[in-house]
């Protein structure tokens, strides 16, 4: 994945992605503490979006704050031949939060895509595992659930300077 | 870690901006007021509201969510660490600037990680230096293919 940013696109990032600053003009503080024109912060974010670097702007919910306390990665072992399709299925269900396609790692690995389960508890996690399965059917060769037990560490996705 | 202030006791005007505002936040000069123009209140509720959520942790941030692997290259990893040693392997791990996620999970590998670095040997070297200052292999598994846009979550009010 090629990284399109240049100097003053990571000195934005950098500076922003703790957060916005919560205050009027927040594009304009930001711009400010940079030394650079407001339209052009703002101008850069927006070819950012554009281009993919970022997913989306907003307000970041923290979910186990909010009662989502039941963290479920589910783990599947499907054909290498259906994993696109079936990954694409998996990831349109609105309660999956992440899809993904990993390598296997075999003996002790032998899954090969991942799918995280957001719920109050485990069992509306295993609901709606269950109902994950129903759309991989006959393609699951076994699967699993980790539980989080602790969030030892949780920042955004960091630039480091 | 728990919060008196649950999902529950958030009024109708909170609810809104948890859950109708997790992504196309407006990129204009005044992006608060612009979403107080749309639910009808003033700026300042808007800021105080999300101000005070973000006090008490139901919200994370405002801000950009950004595409894994685009500021550079990550992998998720995982070990399988002996009970007794997992604080001490958890903070060895948590250590690095380059971890941004440390889960403990119910599993014989319980402990999974998610490694952020400039490109691949910098992560490699990451998960190199944690193999060999704890004696325990580091599974690798890097994304493949990922088939979820991330448009935010809905938090589904019951």
């Amino acid at each position: 994945m090629a990284l399109s940013l240049d100097a003053t696109d990571r000195r934005i990032v950098l500076a922003t992605q703790k957060g916005l600053p919560l205050c009027a003009r927040p594009y304009h503080a930001v711009a400010e503490d940079l030394g650079l024109d407001p339209a052009e912060v703002q101008a850069r974010i927006r070819r950012m979006l554009e281009t993919g670097v970022i997913r989306r702007i907003g307000v970041v919910p923290n979910h186990y704050a909010l009662g989502f306390r039941g963290n479920g990665m589910s783990v599947w072992d499907v054909p290498d031949d259906r994993i696109e399709e079936l990954g694409r299925r998996v990831g349109d269900l609105d309660f999956v939060s992440h899809c993904y396609h990993r390598p296997r790692f075999l003996p002790e690995w032998p899954y090969n895509l991942f799918a995280m389960v957001h719920g109050r508890d485990r069992d509306e996690v295993r609901a709606k595992v269950a109902q994950v399965a129903e759309v991989i059917g006959d393609a699951d060769r076994g699967h699993d659930v980790l539980f989080s037990t602790r969030i030892l560490k949780k920042t955004g996705l960091r630039l480091v300077a | 870690m728990d919060n008196p202030r649950s999902l529950l006791a958030l009024d109708e005007f909170e609810r809104h901006l948890l859950d109708g505002f997790q992504r196309d936040f407006p990129l204009t000069p005044r992006p608060f007021a612009d979403i107080a123009a749309r639910l009808g209140v003033t700026e300042a509720e808007v800021l105080d509201a999300l101000r005070e959520m973000k006090e008490m942790g139901l919200v994370t941030r405002v801000g950009a969510v950004f595409r894994t692997g685009s500021l550079g290259a990550s992998t998720l990893a995982a070990m399988a660490v002996p009970a007794e040693r997992l604080a001490q392997v958890a903070d060895l791990v948590s250590a690095h600037g380059e971890v941004n996620h440390n889960y403990e999970r119910e599993h014989r590998f319980n402990l999974w990680f998610v490694v952020t670095a400039a490109d691949g040997d910098a992560v490699r070297a990451v998960l190199d230096d944690i193999s060999a200052a704890t004696g325990i292999a580091v599974l690798d598994l890097p994304m493949v293919e990922g088939y979820h846009l991330d448009l935010g979550f809905t938090l589904s009010w019951h």
